[in-house]
């Protein structure tokens, strides 16, 4: 597996804390994010995972700490500052635009590229004729990079579970993001699919140098594909490291193996 | 002539992406503009069957286009956004007062400042999309709470636009230049010189309006804007975290749809109706074109035209057929019917069809292009 190129850190994670309620979901957690890496995130479940991507893009306000994203240090952000500033991600349980083709889903997400306005949109002529047919080149594109070309007119609502998984990164992807954030990209896949999946991670990783952060329960993807792993238990951080170090930590066992506390 | 698109290879996106990239459809859809724009006034002309009178071009036709118009505007916002609106009568109020001010001259003495603001009578044309801006800019004021509310909560804020409006037309002399009974006259309809007064006239020109907005709004629901609309009524909360602004977003749908749904009122008063009172666009008229967009599809511009043409026809069938067959129905009755008909036909689509007849009309296309093979 190919190591990042720096040690440039793109996101810092400071001191975070969220609770709904009574529920304590993150404590106090801190860990980076390094420019080019694929950075894993485990945890058995209801351990806080899918609550840090939350707050990473805005969606979640923390009670505590702070976020720092290239260089820029921030309490709250909204999800669309979040978008705007390159942080694009996927949802555990599929959040396409079930009303729209793949091939509108996928341009949806070039919305931060589109120039042009409503009146020039609504004329649909020359330039924003020809910005449309741009869009759609890069689209196609990433169509072409998901091998989901026979797919691409087709209403999502109507696709098989994993293909739907996949348009949804190709809507992520759309945005040319700078981190990805992907939450459990691969949960309810056949093997095959897996290992598709897991194909296009370390090619968007290779090709685009995309940061990516990656939440996933099957272990043997995630020592394949990361270079580093942080690992989460009861909101709580309680290992980081690589994915050989982490697998020899006691903690990390006893956490997944359900030791009380 | 068979419906395949076999050898059609599309070699580039921007064929890929015409409105109709399919050629019978293109051919179809130049043959109907043909007879719309040319085949029938020559028809009407000339008093061919089945233009013997101006019936169908005044009850039907007529009413038909500017109703579509409506739709178009109201399924922008309700059908490609998502939001619920039971006020598209009053932004069609507001287009036509505001069009008939405009024309008219508008007059507001401000008394205590000492000065009055007048503006002269503008052209007729000027009038009606200007009365279009107004509507939009309505639309926008009342689509700021559409950020905080939504489904149900939105329809509510909405009929209480529809009230207000109908009680302010009604109520304030000013918008009714102080006409002893409220109704108004539409000024005479002068389009740079061309008077338009037959039938075949303002059909023709209701006929440039519709075609013109149908065109342009393909246009946006095609591009991004239209992506953006959709993807906020399928999950809004993804829109965001692709970098889609919710505010942007659903005020432009509301712009766009209430001054679609404006220009179509001033339309309605101006060249179908001739004169009117406020309660030519009462709540009754908001009703009938979420009918309309249902029924014909939420989230399709030809939908609308489907679902227009359904609601005007329905009732003149259910008129017509009775009596050729020798037992006329009550006016009462046919109400009556009309309402169990439109009602389990929304209930059936809501359910099984949410696309409504668009909806149908392409599946059956798809199949046609399969056919004879299943797959
Ligand atoms: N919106 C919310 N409201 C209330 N509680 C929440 C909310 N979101 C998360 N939680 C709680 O916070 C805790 C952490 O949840 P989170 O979804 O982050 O876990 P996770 O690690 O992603 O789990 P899984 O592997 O099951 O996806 C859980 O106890 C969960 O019930
Ligand atoms: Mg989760």
């Amino acid at each position: 597996m190919r190591a990042p190129d720096t040690n440039e850190v793109l996101l810092q994670v400071e001191g975070v804390a969220l609770a709904f309620g009574g529920v304590r979901a993150l404590r106090d957690v801190s860990f980076n994010i390094r420019k080019g890496e694929i950075r894993a995130i485990i945890g058995p479940n209801g351990a806080g995972k899918t609550s840090m991507l939350n707050v990473i893009n805005g969606f979640y306000h923390p009670d505590h700490g702070a976020i720092t994203f290239k260089g820029r240090t921030r309490a709250r952000m909204q999800p669309f500052e979040a978008a705007r500033g390159g942080i694009a991600r996927t949802f555990q349980n599929v959040a396409l635009f079930k009303g729209m083709s793949a091939l509108d889903n996928i341009m949806a997400g070039r919305t931060l590229k589109v120039r042009r306005g409503l009146l020039w949109q609504m004329l649909r002529y020359g330039p924003a004729l020809a910005e449309e047919v741009e869009h759609r080149h890069r689209v196609e594109e990433i169509i072409d990079f998901l091998e989901i070309e026979a797919i691409r007119k087709v209403p999502v609502a109507r696709l098989p579970y994993g293909l739907q998984k996949r348009v949804e990164l190709g809507r992520a992807l759309a945005m040319e993001p700078d981190l990805l954030l992907l939450d459990e990209p691969m949960a309810g896949m056949n093997l095959e699919e897996k290992e598709d999946m897991s194909r296009f991670i370390i090619d968007v990783n290779n090709h685009y140098g995309t940061t990516i952060a990656l939440i996933e329960h099957d272990m043997a993807v995630v020592m394949d594909l990361s270079h580093r792993v942080a690992v989460l238990d009861h909101g709580v951080k309680i290992a980081d490291g690589t994915p050989d170090e982490v697998k020899r930590n006691q903690a990390v066992i006893d956490a997944y193996l359900g030791v009380a506390h | 002539m068979l419906y395949r698109e076999t050898s059609q290879f599309k070699t580039t996106y921007a064929e890929d992406m015409a409105i109709f990239p399919i050629r019978q459809d293109r051919i179809a859809l130049g043959v109907l503009l043909g007879i719309a724009f040319i085949g029938l006034p020559l028809l009407a002309t000339f008093h061919i069957w089945p233009f013997g009178g101006d019936y169908l071009l005044w009850a039907i036709l007529l009413p038909f286009l500017i109703l579509a118009l409506a739709a178009i505007g109201t399924n922008i916002l309700v059908g490609y956004c998502g939001q619920i609106s039971l006020g598209s009568g009053a932004f069609m109020a507001i287009g036509a007062y505001s069009a008939y001010k405009l024309a008219t001259g508008v007059h507001i003495p401000l008394a205590w400042l000492g000065f009055a603001i007048s503006i002269p009578p503008l052209p007729i044309l000027a009038s009606i999309l200007l009365g279009g801006l107004a509507a939009a800019g309505v639309g926008i004021l009342f689509g700021i709470p559409s950020l905080r509310i939504k489904g149900l909560y939105l329809a509510v804020a909405t009929l209480a636009a529809q009230f207000f409006f109908d009680w302010v037309f009604l109520r304030v002399p000013w918008f009714t230049n102080y006409a002893p009974s409220g109704s108004v006259n539409a000024p005479e309809l002068n389009f740079f010189g061309v008077v338009v007064q037959t039938p075949i006239e303002r059909y023709l020109l209701c006929l440039t309006f519709v075609t013109v907005t149908a065109i342009l709004a393909k246009n946006l629901v095609r591009g991004n804007l239209g992506r953006q609309w959709m993807a906020i009524r399928d999950m809004d909360i993804a829109a965001e975290l692709i970098g889609i602004r919710p505010l942007y977003a659903k005020l432009t749908a509301f712009a766009v749809s209430s001054f679609i749904v404006g220009v179509a009122g001033a339309l309605w008063a101006f060249v179908y109706l001739g004169s009117w009172e406020p309660l030519a666009f009462s709540l009754d008229r908001s009703l009938d074109l979420l009918f309309m967009v249902i029924i014909g599809g939420l989230g399709s511009i030809m939908g609308s035209f489907v679902g227009a043409a359904f609601i005007l026809i329905v009732p003149i069938m259910l008129n017509l057929i009775p009596t050729e067959l020798g037992v006329p129905l009550s006016t009462e009755t046919i109400t009556h019917l009309q309402l169990i008909i439109f009602g389990s036909l929304i209930c059936y689509l809501l359910i099984k069809e949410p696309r409504g007849f668009a909806r149908l009309i392409s599946i059956g296309k798809e199949k046609l292009r399969l056919w004879p093979f299943p797959y």
